[in-house]
């Protein structure tokens, strides 16, 4: 690397001399104020806000542009560079529509931000501004108001250079350039909603999401999206104990800045649809009724009781996290010491890309490897099913995907116990359904398919939790109401982590699991997988780290 | 007794008169000023037949404008920010209207507000201004918080406080 030795606002410092202005601003904590510049996109400067001043240059230049070289001074907060920034905003703003209350960017909105920090706060504007069209649907998810955008061209080139599709396009001259689809097309690429994120106004705006909160009104939390075995980093908008909205967080690691609009507009939306279980389910004849847990536990043991250690399987679950899967493998080793344990995964290999999405559908397979049980099996527990040789099973959650050889074959059990957060084919032919927490409700950890270790940190609260009480993050509201006030009070769903509801079962079988967290789970299968050695909750981080070894199988023992 | 001064310590600011001392003629002039008040006209209202004159800028209970049979109100959120008291909950959703967002639901709970206006001071579109109704009462928890249906007021009965607010701003 060579480098460079600059001055900045007085500060020396020795940077890689490949580097833009911006670019060893920021790698040095510096903020130069940008629009149109992104770390993952080209740079095309052409707001202008970025305007520095660099010793022996006649003019400003842009620090988006212009490249470090040895010697370099400059200035990125004299008076010449305020003047031209405000001249800047002044531009910018000339046609921006007074739109901040009906604008869902308000309160994360570059403009707004930048107007209170480097504008001069006073328009010298009074013609009648440039209207533009308002609410064109560049695609089914986002929604584009063509007087907000300060044309800074970031979609343009998001779509161009990481979707890989060229859907968009500045059309016209002057100030009525605006942006449109190519004839013809949509704005339909699988990651087109990132475009509503990296925008700096509220030009783009998510129609899922639209209008259904102001920002503020939010809390967010750091999780994992559980759609792939990507696992994209996320930040979970939550409302009255409600997901509105999910959102990339950065982790160059996983997903860069990026997500895919499957995960963000579906992976939440199963815990508040009308398939969710409430409570746990029993099935009584045909029919399936409400059951409180500590019947529902009970029945699972008396049930298992009943059949010979060898006729009963276990399912440990790619959609559930590490600590729930250790805990079925752990009491289906200590209880029946069986080797009947098994998985599903489900993939869609044809729906596979080079940028993000995973044709393995499940977001913790590489997790229950590191149990040293996979998918590949899945045959053989079919065949004994079918054979006779195993007459129950109990199920850590799994949609199954609808699978119709599992489905025939699982018809066929004399017990099916189901730990389900949705209804599906499957819970119809459960003897009981035990109410699942959905990812967004519990604490726990995940492996993508790189071995990156990541964390699931629950943002709604169940029946069980407390918001303010429970170390969820927590909005104003969350903060300040009182008992009486109907804010916070959104939807709590009855239900529990699986390795809760395992333990309990355990418990009753006479095995002691005295788990009081997943984190105290986590802890227990640091010391008995080396995969993992080492590693705690707090070190895991918002980032995640890497699995040690992809291979360890053979070396998980229990107790 | 005061255990802690002794009777000859203890200072009178300053002495007494004579005259002041015997107390009757500080009486009798208490008795002279009262007698005066009897005779001017008096200050109390006999609250609820009669009622006081509220001056313009008199802060009752905060309304919603109705213009043209809809809520002017863009269901924007600042006032919900703003007030102190956490009276005021505001859903929003999107309509065919030019203004693209309303409230769905508006919400003010009357136990909570303390009448300070910010929400009025607040508000871009003149859309929630404090009216001059002060006369609230109620008999439950839920009947305190005003939906949309208690808060609309059209335009025409709110003319005076939106005129004071254009004077005044
Ligand atoms: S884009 Fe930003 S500045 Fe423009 S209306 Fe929206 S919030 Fe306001
Ligand atoms: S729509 Fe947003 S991202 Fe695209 S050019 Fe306009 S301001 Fe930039
Ligand atoms: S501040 Fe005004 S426009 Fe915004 S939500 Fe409140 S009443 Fe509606
Ligand atoms: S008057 Fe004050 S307390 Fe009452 S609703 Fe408005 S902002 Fe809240
Ligand atoms: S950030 Fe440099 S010109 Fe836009």
């Amino acid at each position: 690397m060579h480098t460079a030795s600059i001055t900045i606002d007085g500060r020396k410092l020795l940077v890689d001399s490949k580097q833009t202005i911006i670019e060893a601003a920021a790698s040095n904590g510096i903020n130069v104020p940008h629009f149109c510049w992104h770390p993952k996109l080209s740079v095309s400067g052409n707001c202008r806000i970025c305007l520095v001043e660099v010793e022996k240059m006649p003019k400003l230049v842009i620090a988006c542009m212009t490249q470090v070289s040895d010697g370099m001074i400059i200035n990125t907060t004299n008076d010449r560079v305020i003047n031209a920034r405000e001249a800047v905003m002044e531009f910018i703003l000339l046609n921006h529509p007074l739109d901040c209350p009906i604008c869902d960017e308000a309160g994360e909105c570059k403009l707004q931000d930048y107007a209170f920090s480097h504008s001069s706060g006073f328009s010298r504007f009074n013609e009648d501004k440039v209207h533009k069209p308002k609410r064109v649907e560049l695609g089914q998810h986002v929604m584009f108001d063509a007087e907000r955008c300060i044309l800074c061209s970031r979609c343009i080139r998001f779509c161009d250079e990481i979707a890989g599709k060229h859907q968009l396009q500045f059309v016209q001259r002057g100030d009525t350039t605006t942006i449109e689809t190519f004839p013809g097309e949509k704005l339909d690429n699988p990651y087109s909603m990132n475009v509503v994120d990296i925008c700096p106004v509220g030009a783009l705006t998510n129609t899922d999401f639209r209008f259904k909160s102001r920002v503020w009104e939010m809390s967010f939390t750091n999780s994992v999206c559980t759609s792939c075995s990507r696992g994209c980093n996320i930040e979970v908008g939550v409302r009255n104990n409600e997901a509105l909205r999910l959102a990339p967080r950065l982790n160059e690691n996983v997903n860069s800045y990026w997500m895919c609009d499957n995960g963000r507009l579906n992976s939440f939306k199963n815990i508040n649809s009308p398939s969710r279980i409430n409570l746990s389910q029993i099935k009584i004849g045909n029919n399936y009724s409400d059951i409180i847990w500590e019947a529902a536990i009970q029945n699972i043991v008396d049930n298992l009781k009943v059949f010979k250690k060898n006729e009963v399987a276990f399912l440990l679950s790619s959609e559930a996290t590490n600590e729930d899967n250790y805990i079925m493998f752990k009491f289906a080793k200590e209880a029946f010491s069986t080797e009947n344990i098994y998985c599903y995964k489900h993939t869609e290999m044809n729906d596979e890309d080079d940028i993000l999405i995973r044709g393995d559908k499940t977001p913790n397979s590489f997790g229950v490897e590191t149990l040293g049980i996979n998918s590949s099996k899945l045959q053989e527990l079919i065949q004994k099913i079918n054979s006779g040789e195993i007459k129950a099973i109990y199920s850590l959650e799994d949609s199954f995907q609808e699978n119709e050889d599992l489905f025939n074959s699982f018809s066929q059990l004399k017990y099916f116990a189901l730990h389900a957060t949705n209804n599906s084919k499957f819970t119809t032919i459960a003897n009981i359904v035990l109410s699942a927490s959905t990812s967004f409700e519990k604490s726990g950890t995940i492996i993508n398919f790189q071995g990156q270790i990541q964390r699931l940190i629950p943002s709604i609260a169940t029946e069980e939790d407390e918001r303010s009480l429970d170390g969820f993050e927590l909005s104003r509201w969350d903060k300040f109401a009182a008992w009486n006030d109907k804010w916070g009070k959104g939807p709590k769903r009855n239900s529990r982590s699986s390795w809760k509801i395992v333990s309990e079962v355990a418990n009753n079988f006479g095995i002691k699991l005295k788990f009081k967290s997943s984190e105290e789970v986590f802890l227990e299968l640091t010391q008995k997988n080396s995969a993992f050695s080492g590693m705690t909750y707090l070190k895991l981080g918002s980032q995640g780290m890497k699995i040690k070894n992809k291979n360890i199988n053979s070396e998980v023992k229990v107790s | 007794m005061n255990e802690f001064l002794k009777k000859s310590e203890i200072k009178r600011l300053k002495n007494l008169t004579f005259l002041q001392r015997l107390y009757i003629p500080e009486i009798l002039k208490g008795i002279r000023i009262t007698l005066r008040q009897i005779f001017k006209p008096s200050f109390t209202i006999q609250y609820p037949e009669q009622k006081f004159i509220k001056p313009e800028s008199f802060r009752g209970r905060p309304v919603l404008v109705e213009e043209n049979g809809v809520e002017r109100c863009v269901a924007c959120g600042l006032c919900s920010r703003v007030c102190p008291a956490l009276a005021i909950d505001v859903q929003s959703a999107e309509t065919e209207l030019e203004k693209e967002r309303y409230p769905e639901i508006f919400e003010i709970n009357m136990l909570r507000c303390i009448f300070c206006g910010f929400c009025e001071e607040v508000c871009p579109e003149e859309a929630i201004i404090m009216s001059s109704d002060y006369e609230l009462s109620f008999t439950d928890y839920n009947s305190a918080i005003y939906g949309k249906d208690k808060l609309l007021v059209p335009i025409e009965k709110v003319q005076d406080r939106l005129d004071h607010l254009h004077r005044t701003r």
